[in-house]
């Protein structure tokens, strides 16, 4: 379905062509306005109508399938940390609003720098492990036998047809 | 040529497309090597890039060794299982026993993953199916990845790999364009890790026109890892094992949760069950090991993919279609209604919209379901991908050659879709792959493998020319004609694909031919491609945008011609459901338990095939 951008809601900002992951929204050199150059690769992925501060682009279901006279529109909050959405069918009778998180954390602020973590000891390097190894395969254990190996799990790999 | 050259020169790891297994690998990469030069080139956002751009609204693949489900070695039983044996089960044994790991850090970072409130484990979709609510784990991940990374370079596509002009056959970083400004990008590297995916649209969709693009994986999917590994004569395995999804029709949304949570089933257009009535004749194509018609519910051993598959395909032909999804009864239960459309919210928006279209309301109607054209990747249910090395302390010797992940041309790594024969790994698996590849590519360069890379000028010029020759032909040819897209001198990308697909789906077993192909169907298919590779050189850009969709059109046609080579090379039927083999019916475990390997010679495009050993993960005592 694919994507398609109303004239007087765009203004032309460009976060849809930065973002869409099939390189199909591009601003109309005349009209100075987004629009999809390429319908038949439109995944409607949605990535362009949630990330357009306008609301100005929407979903048309692909016209090989699709009746006209559907709405799927959404609204997605990094700040509030939600997405949601409202679905109206093409005869009326039905309208769902349905909301859901997308993140647990204030946006961003939860991930990693890897380059300030102390550098991982010879030790480390020559085992199997990786980073926050073995401590984060089971969590709650202390993490010494949390890194299974054949020998651990008492296994063999047999060349064969074996079942 | 008026594009300008760009140089990113002494860079350690380089990471060639960042979808889940290439943010896993520029985040690792961080750690392993404090002072190393991280970049990652992607030719869309790593923001939404990817399989899983569009969100997941679950991870498929977690053990739960932390609240006591599963054993790695169990996972790995299920992959074998559902794939009729074929798997690489070091690597996927090697994946099956850290992926917790990420998991749990996904969650850390923000990731909103569901818990069972009665246990506090997460709350499971199925025996390996977590349920999350995953419209941004890609955006999130993709942070990760970006703290780690000395630069990012999104919107340049990879077009190929650069190779030592020193050594023979060790791999030197990777060259491609920015699809915006059209400049020139040359990644001088010690390590590549392609974490690019597998290929949709390779075979005719069964959607036309504007549809076309509502492709079950995404359709920037471009057969990219495949397409530069090939090219750089690297070997690949299981190409041939294509894979065909059982999904809601024309809208492709996902079944997992409905089967799995909403306990909703499947019936034929008579409201009949009938799975289990060609379950006989299955057993018989494939013998009982893989498929016990009495035994197979005593043995709690799920029935592969591909088996359920054939009894759709086979209840369909024999004039009982449309199969239906029956979602009337769980439907009833609002919390389940609820989660039965953000299920499709959360990664296939397109579907909710197709139902809101059609005025399909699963509370009071069956769904129609349908049997997807075919696609080639790595880490769904199916293992196509390059033939890399497993870990040490797990790999027999046939699959061990120094480091984790690296494919058989040196300092070249893979993960996700990139690596042969680990199916089930799924976004978890794939980021897990990309760590795997990362902390071994860091060992790599310290042991002193990348030392003396030296690129010539000649061949980053010869590439160059190489890369913007569509738009050359464009201008050189266009003016020949008045107006329009027919032109005797040269196709566009869509003809080309058009073309392709066509061939894919005719010769090498489509949705069109109800999945079926032959040894002859195969050679002549081949002989067709060969011609159309010619063609390929022909291939005009009218624009940066078209340059990209020829690109693609490349590396899609290397893939497939990869599937060619496969499928005629194994001679028997190993998963029917998603492709036959007319000239050999039946599953031959005597001559074909075995990993299929290819390499194309880069020089002269010729293929060479091998039989692997297929090992399996057996116990101590049954040695």
């Amino acid at each position: 379905m694919p994507t398609f951008v109303y004239m007087t809601r765009c203004d032309g900002c460009g976060q849809c062509v930065d973002i869409c992951p099939s390189d199909i929204m591009h601003i109309d050199k005349t009209l100075r306005r987004a629009y999809n150059i390429e319908p038949n690769m439109c995944w409607e992925c949605y990535s362009c109508v949630k990330a357009c501060p306008h609301h100005a682009i929407d979903v048309r279901g692909y016209a090989d399938f699709a009746p006209l006279g559907h709405s799927v529109r959404v609204h997605r909050d990094e700040e509030k940390g939600t997405i949601a959405w409202r679905i109206k069918f093409r005869n009326g009778k039905k309208d769902m609003e349905l909301l859901a998180p997308i993140t647990t954390k204030p946006w961003g602020t939860a991930i990693p720098q890897l380059g300030n973590e102390s550098a991982p000891s010879q030790e480390m390097r020559d085992s199997h492990l990786l980073f926050n190894e073995p401590k984060y395969i089971q969590l709650d254990k202390d993490g010494k036998d949390s890194l299974h190996t054949l020998k651990s799990n008492k296994l063999t790999l047999k060349a064969g047809v074996y079942y | 040529m008026a594009y300008k050259t760009i140089i990113e020169d002494n860079i350690d790891v380089l990471v060639a497309g960042a979808g889940l297994g290439g943010t896993g690998a520029a985040f690792e990469a961080r750690y392993w090597g404090k002072n190393k030069k991280i970049v990652i080139a992607e030719k869309a956002n790593i923001d939404r890039s990817g399989a899983v751009a569009q969100g997941l609204y679950a991870i498929n693949c977690y053990m739960g060794t932390r609240w006591g489900e599963n054993n790695p070695e169990d996972h790995v039983r299920y992959a074998r299982m559902d794939l009729m044996g074929m798997v690489r089960e070091d690597l996927a044994f090697d994946m099956a026993r850290h992926v917790d790991s990420a998991v749990h850090q996904f969650e850390e970072w923000g990731l909103p993953i569901m818990r069972n409130t009665k246990t506090g484990a997460y709350l499971r979709e199925g025996r390996w199916q977590i349920m999350i609510h995953g419209e941004s784990y890609k955006p999130i991940v993709a942070e990760a990845a970006k703290n780690s990374a000395d630069k990012v370079f999104n919107r340049v596509c990879v077009t190929h790999l650069l190779m030592d002009d020193a050594k023979e056959n060790r791999v030197a970083g990777a060259v491609g364009f920015n699809v915006r400004t059209g400049n020139y990008h040359v990644f001088k590297a010690k390590t590549v890790i392609v974490g690019a995916g597998g290929a949709s649209n390779i075979f005719k969709p069964r959607s036309v026109g504007e549809g076309a693009g509502r492709v079950w994986y995404a359709p920037w999917s471009s057969g990219s890892a495949y397409g530069l590994m090939i090219d750089a004569g690297a070997k690949m395995t299981q190409m041939e094992n294509r894979i065909v999804l059982a999904r809601f029709k024309d809208g492709y949304g996902p079944v997992g949760a409905y089967f799995l949570h909403l306990k909703t089933y499947t019936q034929n257009c008579n409201g009949e069950e009938y799975e289990s009535k060609w379950f006989p004749g299955l057993t018989e194509m494939v013998g009982k090991e893989y498929l016990d018609t009495e035994g197979q519910h005593l043995s709690h051993k799920p029935i592969p993919t591909c088996l359920r598959n054939h009894a759709f395909i086979s209840e369909v032909n024999a004039g009982r279609g449309p199969i239906h999804m029956v979602t009337m009864e769980a439907f009833q239960d609002p919390h389940l209604e609820e989660i039965g459309w953000h299920n499709f919210l959360g990664m296939t928006v397109g579907q909710a919209v197709l139902w809101a279209a059609t005025d399909v309301d699963p509370k009071y109607e069956n769904p129609e379901l349908t049997t997807s054209e075919p696609y080639v990747m790595g880490s769904h249910a199916t293992g196509c991908g390059a033939w890399c090395s497993g870990p040490e302390d797990v790999s027999p010797d046939e699959y061990f050659w120094g480091y984790n992940r690296m494919t058989t041309v040196e300092g070249l790594f893979g993960a996700g879709d990139a690596v042969g024969g680990t199916p089930h790994a799924f976004s978890s698996g794939s980021f897990t792959e990309g760590r795997l590849a990362a902390k071994a590519a860091c060992q790599y360069i310290d042991d002193g493998k990348a030392d003396g890379i030296n690129v010539s000028a000649k061949q980053i010029a010869d590439l160059k020319e190489t890369i913007y020759k569509p738009m050359e032909t464009y201008t050189v040819g266009r003016n020949e004609i008045v107006a329009g897209s027919v032109n005797p001198n040269y196709i566009n990308p869509r003809q080309g694909l058009d073309r392709l697909q066509k061939m894919m789906d005719e010769y090498c077993g489509g949705f069109g031919v109800n999945y079926m192909t032959n040894d002859k169907l195969l050679k002549i298919g081949l002989k067709k491609m060969k011609i159309f590779g010619e063609d390929l050189e022909k291939v005009a850009a009218e624009d940066i945008h078209e340059l990209l969709r020829a690109w693609e059109l490349k590396h899609r046609f290397l893939t497939s011609e990869a599937v060619f080579q496969h499928t005629l090379f194994r001679k028997e039927t190993r998963w029917p459901g998603y492709y036959y083999r007319g000239d050999a019916m039946k599953l031959d475990d005597e001559n074909w338990h075995v990993l299929t390997v290819s390499r194309r010679d880069p020089e002269t495009g010729e293929y060479t095939m091998e039989k692997a050993p297929c090992y399996h993960l057996v116990g101590d005592d049954e040695e």
